[in-house]
């Protein structure tokens, strides 16, 4: 074990950020209580939890962008209280948002001008962009505008921006959930260079394995509060993941299920961009079985929203591009496709999926109208929409006052619930969710993902569309990659590595071709 | 017969009401609100501007005044918007509607007066007009060249961004907001004091609503507006001409000329953004969304 | 310091008080402006709120309160259901207008021929005149992606250079001596529009605001298209994945509502205007989208919001006689009463907090 001569170095690190007794109140939620830790100089220190823990509270407070309701911080050995963002950077705290904080219309350069208190004249600060972006490896084009560029470059303009202020703490906010395995490990390649230049690193994630493999010490949050400690390197995923939930993880029960015959088959589909903006699909041919779940992976942004669309109805295809049970539903409208078993559930909870002002009553209305009969004649039947939604609550664990509360006043984690909830409970021949435990707790989304198996298991077929590996390795019996709008052809998950499921996903997008 | 140098001081007249409340929309849009209030500062603008000049018998001091009463009724829109978070398209209308009534409630002792002579700037051009041309270039620079602009389109590009920067979204929208109700003031004021030289109800005439459309139509740049802007003015001109000459098409014909020419521009001009690569055109990110954040 | 909380739901009472307090608060604002001006504010105020109803000419004023709440009822009953669904039509005074003079064009051409059909047809007329007149922004919106807000008000001025056009031209009464404006039409049995029952004001836009008012409710609590409707204007996409086409919908509002304006012109031409004159457009469709949002787009409460401000037109003109208050008193008042209602419905959606500093 290296751990006494991590505990030697650290005897000669100066402390960069400490944190004492912080704490920070929402209305009904304790966002941060008591928090303390310090970070120091050249080390990557993880902060870790799972979603709603407080991580991201924590940083924006130190961010200056929310003010803490009790404690204290320094920086460097000064107080720390920053009124904005302005006066945080000024002292040397940058960081990199979970969404990035981009403006999609701008050029590189005025994207990071924005983010600089006294940025140089245009042409000093392109010359300065390229060369620093090239220093670390990481090439720019300082006058393209923020649309054209991937997801990885995107990260990349927000990576230099903060690096152009040589920044004494860099705040990380889950920077890999957008990227693919080899752009992270690019990331983390550069993470380790600047750390070696004594920049204080702040990592927030909840991605075990990439915790254990990069990060020097992890502090744990739960609930608001720091529970733990530790060397991150010295446990194993497991233990860190019991200590971020908070007790052993529920396994899910994958048993029991066999393939039958054909139910879904999406027959070389291809769709323009929709009004502008979005991606192409692009010969999207796959078949699923009954009792099976196919697994779809993918950076963000290529075509998952599209090909969930196409399975809905809310974009049209020729008639033979669908079929369900060999039947052509690709020019069916949603509420067609819907009678004959073809459900969806969006990634977007908010506004999606659901109606943020509506009650779960009426958000039932959404999907269940036709084969809850909620709907006869078009007229709606008050009654029974409620008493549906009232079988999703007791059935999907939906913690909630009651069918009357707005779909907006839920966690994220209940709402999922919800939503999964209701499409399940109308027992689909075919389900298609995408990201289904996106930014939900570690309870919800094993409940969650429990239900899609047990769907599959009574002889439905599923689809899981979904950015996280581990995800839809855990559910899924095959599995394939959208890239750039185009479906790989799928492999039995058993026996799949992360490093051939990157190539799939496209590898390093991009990051080799200096895109100048 | 027909002096081409005459048409065209007639259409920089003309151009020059929808010149000043466009480009004053065009920086309101571009920080990401949606003032559908211009017909209603500018009726405000055209009946301050014209008392305050008939008053002191200088027409500058009354496009001051036209400026200032402009952005003070642009304000209440700014309270309703940045404040209350109140629906931006309503409460543009409700700026409408109110600033009509206003104009036409004050404006009653001042009906039947001539504006005081305006004194004729170089090249026999108003002065008001060299301020509208000169304000293309401006509101360009300051757009696209100065930081402030930089942070204002950023504003309303993506307000959580700009936010998340440490950019006050509030100010930043409040101050646009305040400018285009002077522009749109002043712009109101050239029609009262310049082009009819006295003060009638509702003289504006949708004015405003153009406006609106020609902010549209320039794409959300300071150069199209100006051409959107003597488009307009070409057209309206163009109209007087035919009902002066005679031609045998009933007067109230005619006199629809420019709003078909505003319906048809807007028509051509969103199908090109619809159909290109973009959707919206260029139309801001924030365009008409209000920004909350719980601290 | 203040900071504002979002309600997790809506809440119903401040729902109801918003309004009672934006019309409070106009009282309060407008008698000061009075007093500024030189009125006395408390009698101006009781002139336009309360003598309508209970003052000394109530017996001449009070029939007119359904005279003029009708077409407001009517058009703002359309309008309500647009707005709902995040479709801005504002250009109902150009649909009012059209829908007038294609159902009045029925009566003049078949002049003098009589019979029961006769009336029947032009409410239809209007209504299709209104109906076409709405669906240009929505075609125009739906093919070309043109703001249907811009393009619906830019038809009203072309909507009123339409009715001068009649008025002077194609047509003017040809026994009225050269004078503008057409035919009376209440001088013509078969198609006028009259008071149904004695003292009352109540014509068939009564009628037809009724069932306007009854249908909009049945549409909005029972009917899935309601929902529909209100899925569109609170979320989109969700609209879309529930299956409501876009398009479908915007001609849908846009041509309903015109319809329903349409009819409401008819309704005033044939009736207490009786005639098609250039200044057909009366600001009924302007002052309709104040009722619909003082009523909160609800069919009760655009029926409470459309006599209160019949109210202010009739106290408006009362005002004038008595105490020489200018006419465009009331534009104002309208005005004010649409900001503080939009002000004060932060209150339905937010709480106020007093924050509490570290």
């Amino acid at each position: 074990m290296t751990q006494p001569e991590v505990v030697r170095a650290e005897a000669f690190r100066a402390e960069v950020f400490r944190a004492d007794g912080i704490g920070k109140s929402y209305p009904g939620v304790r966002a941060n209580d008591d928090v303390s830790f310090a970070v120091l100089q050249g080390e990557i220190h993880a902060l870790l939890g799972e979603n709603g823990a407080g991580k991201s509270t924590l940083v924006k407070m130190i961010y200056g962008l929310v003010r803490p309701d009790q404690g204290q911080m320094a920086l460097n050995g000064q107080p720390h209280h920053p009124t904005d963002p302005r006066e945080a950077r000024a002292s040397g705290v940058a960081m990199v948002f979970q969404h990035f904080s981009l403006f999609d219309a701008l050029t590189v350069a005025e994207n990071i001008a924005l983010g600089m208190e006294h940025p140089p004249p245009r042409r000093e600060l392109a010359a300065r962009i390229t060369t620093v972006s090239h220093e670390f490896g990481l090439p720019l084009n300082p006058s393209r505008r923020i649309a054209t560029l991937s997801a990885g470059e995107r990260q990349r303009v927000e990576i230099i921006r903060c690096l152009l202020q040589n920044p004494r703490l860099l705040i990380m906010d889950e920077p890999t959930s957008v990227l693919t395995p080899q752009e992270a490990e690019l990331l983390f390649a550069t993470l380790r260079k600047l750390a070696d230049q004594g920049t204080a690193i702040l990592y927030i994630s909840h991605k075990l394995e990439e915790i254990r493999a990069h990060c020097d010490r992890a502090t744990i949050l739960r609930g608001g509060k720091v529970v733990d400690s530790c060397n991150p390197r010295a446990h194993s995923a497991r233990e860190l993941a019991a200590m971020m939930v908070g007790g052993e993880m529920r396994l899910i029960d994958r048993t029991g299920r066999q393939a039958g015959d054909v139910l879904l088959q999406v027959n070389d589909l291809s769709l323009p961009v929709p009004t502008g903006e979005g991606t192409a699909l692009k010969n999207v041919s796959l078949s699923l079985r009954a009792g099976e779940i196919l697994g779809i992976g993918g950076v963000a942004g290529n075509g998952q929203e599209e090909l969930l669309a196409a399975l809905s109805g809310e974009m049209r295809s020729a008639a033979a591009a669908v079929t369900l049970d060999g039947k052509p539903l690709g020019a069916a409208s949603p509420e067609q496709r819907r009678k004959a078993g073809l459900l969806t559930a969006p990634e977007d909870r908010l506004g999606h999926a659901a109606v943020p002002d509506f009650s779960l009553t009426e958000n039932t209305l959404l999907t269940a109208g036709t084969r809850k009969e909620l709907v006869r004649n078009g007229l709606i039947d008050h009654k029974a929409a409620k008493s549906y939604a009232e079988q999703v609550i007791k059935d999907f664990d939906v913690r909630t006052p009651g069918p009357g509360t707005a779909a907006r006043a839920l966690s994220g984690g209940n709402l999922q619930k919800f939503v999964i909830g209701r499409e399940v409970l109308q027992t689909p021949r075919v389900l298609v969710v995408n990201q289904p435990t996106w930014g939900v707790d570690a309870g919800a989304a094993a409940a969650v993902r429990q239900a899609l198996l047990d769907l599959a298991r009574a002889g439905a077929g599923v689809i899981v569309i979904s950015q996280d590996l581990d995800e839809l390795l855990e559910l899924s019996d095959r599995f394939c990659a959208l890239n750039e709008g185009r479906l790989s052809a799928p492999r039995p998950t058993e026996g799949l590595t992360l490093d051939e499921i990157g190539l799939m996903l496209g590898g390093a997008h991009g990051m080799e071709v200096a895109s100048i | 017969m027909i002096d081409p140098i005459s048409v065209f001081l007639l259409l920089l007249a003309a151009a020059t009401p929808i010149l000043f409340a466009a480009l004053g929309e065009l920086v309101v849009e571009r920080a990401g609100v949606l003032n559908l209030g211009v017909e209603g500062m500018m009726i405000t603008g055209a009946l301050a501007g014209f008392a305050a000049a008939h008053a002191t018998g200088n027409p500058f001091i009354g496009f001051a005044v036209a400026a200032l009463a402009g952005a003070s009724v642009a304000m209440l829109f700014a309270i309703l918007t940045q404040f209350l978070l109140a629906n931006q398209v309503a409460s543009g209308l409700a700026l409408t509607l109110f600033g009509l009534g206003l104009a036409a409630l004050f404006g009653k002792p001042l009906e039947g007066i001539k504006a005081p002579p305006m004194p004729i700037g170089p090249l026999r051009i108003n002065w008001i007009v060299w301020l509208g041309l000169l304000m293309v270039p401006l509101i360009w620079w300051f757009l696209n060249r100065s930081r402030a602009g930089l942070i204002l389109r950023g504003v309303g590009e993506n307000h959580d961004a700009a936010d998340a920067l440490g950019y006050n979204v509030r100010r930043v929208r409040i101050a646009a907001i305040a400018f285009g109700g002077a522009m749109a003031g002043i712009g109101g004021a050239f029609i009262s004091i310049s082009i009819v030289l006295q003060w009638t109800e509702g003289m504006t005439a949708g004015a405003g609503w153009i406006a609106l459309a020609i902010v549209v139509f320039s794409n959300w740049t300071a150069l199209g507006v100006l051409a959107g802007a003597w488009l307009f003015g070409g057209v309206t001109v163009l109209q007087l001409r035919l009902q002066a000459a005679g031609v045998s098409v009933p007067v109230q014909l005619l006199s629809m000329a420019p709003y078909l020419a505003t319906i048809i521009v807007l028509v051509l001009i969103s199908a090109r953004q619809k159909f290109s690569h973009r959707a919206g055109g260029a139309a801001p990110g924030s365009l008409g969304q209000n920004f909350h954040v719980l601290r | 310091m203040m900071r504002l909380v979002p309600r997790t739901e809506t809440s119903l009472p401040w729902q109801i008080a918003t309004p009672i307090l934006a019309v409070l608060a106009t009282m309060i604002t407008g008698g000061a402006l009075f007093a500024i001006m030189g009125y006395d504010p408390v009698a101006a105020i009781r002139t336009i709120f309360w003598d309508p109803l209970f003052g000394p000419a109530a017996g001449y004023s009070r029939p007119q309160l359904l005279v003029k709440a009708a077409p407001l009822i009517l058009i703002a009953s359309g309008l309500a259901i647009g707005f709902r669904a995040g479709i801005w039509n504002i250009g109902a005074e150009g649909q009012y207008i059209i829908g007038g003079i294609t159902g009045a064009a029925v009566a003049l051409a078949v002049y003098p021929a009589e019979g029961m059909w006769i009336f029947p047809a032009m409410v239809f007329a209007g209504a299709l005149g209104g109906w076409a007149w709405g669906m240009i922004p929505a075609m125009l919106r739906n093919w070309f992606g043109a703001s249907e807000i811009l393009v619906s008000l830019m038809l009203v001025y072309v909507a009123q250079k339409v009715a001068a056009w009649m008025a002077f031209g194609p047509m003017r009464n040809p026994e009225g001596f050269g004078m503008p404006g057409s035919r009376n039409l209440t001088q013509y049995p078969s198609a006028a529009n009259p008071e149904l029952i004695d003292g009352t004001g109540a014509h068939w836009g009564v009628v037809a605001a009724a069932i306007a008012v009854l249908a909009t409710w049945f549409l909005f609590s029972r009917h899935i298209r309601g929902f529909h409707i209100r899925t569109a204007g609170l979320a989109p996409r969700a609209a879309r994945f529930a299956g409501v086409k876009p398009e479908a919908l915007v001609a849908f509002c846009l041509g309903l509502s015109g319809a329903l304006a349409g009819m409401a012109g008819l309704f005033e031409v044939a009736g207490p205007a009786g005639q098609i004159t250039d200044s057909l457009g009366s600001g009924y469709g302007f002052t309709a989208i104040i009722v619909a949002f003082l009523g909160r787009l609800h069919p009760l409460g655009i029926l409470l919001a459309g006599l209160l401000l019949a109210l202010t037109y009739i106290g408006g003109e009362l005002a004038q006689l008595t105490l020489q208050l200018p006419a465009a008193t009331v534009q104002v008042f309208q005005g004010m009463l649409l900001f503080f209602l939009l002000g004060f419905d932060l209150l339905t959606r937010f709480r106020v907090e007093r924050r509490v500093l570290a």
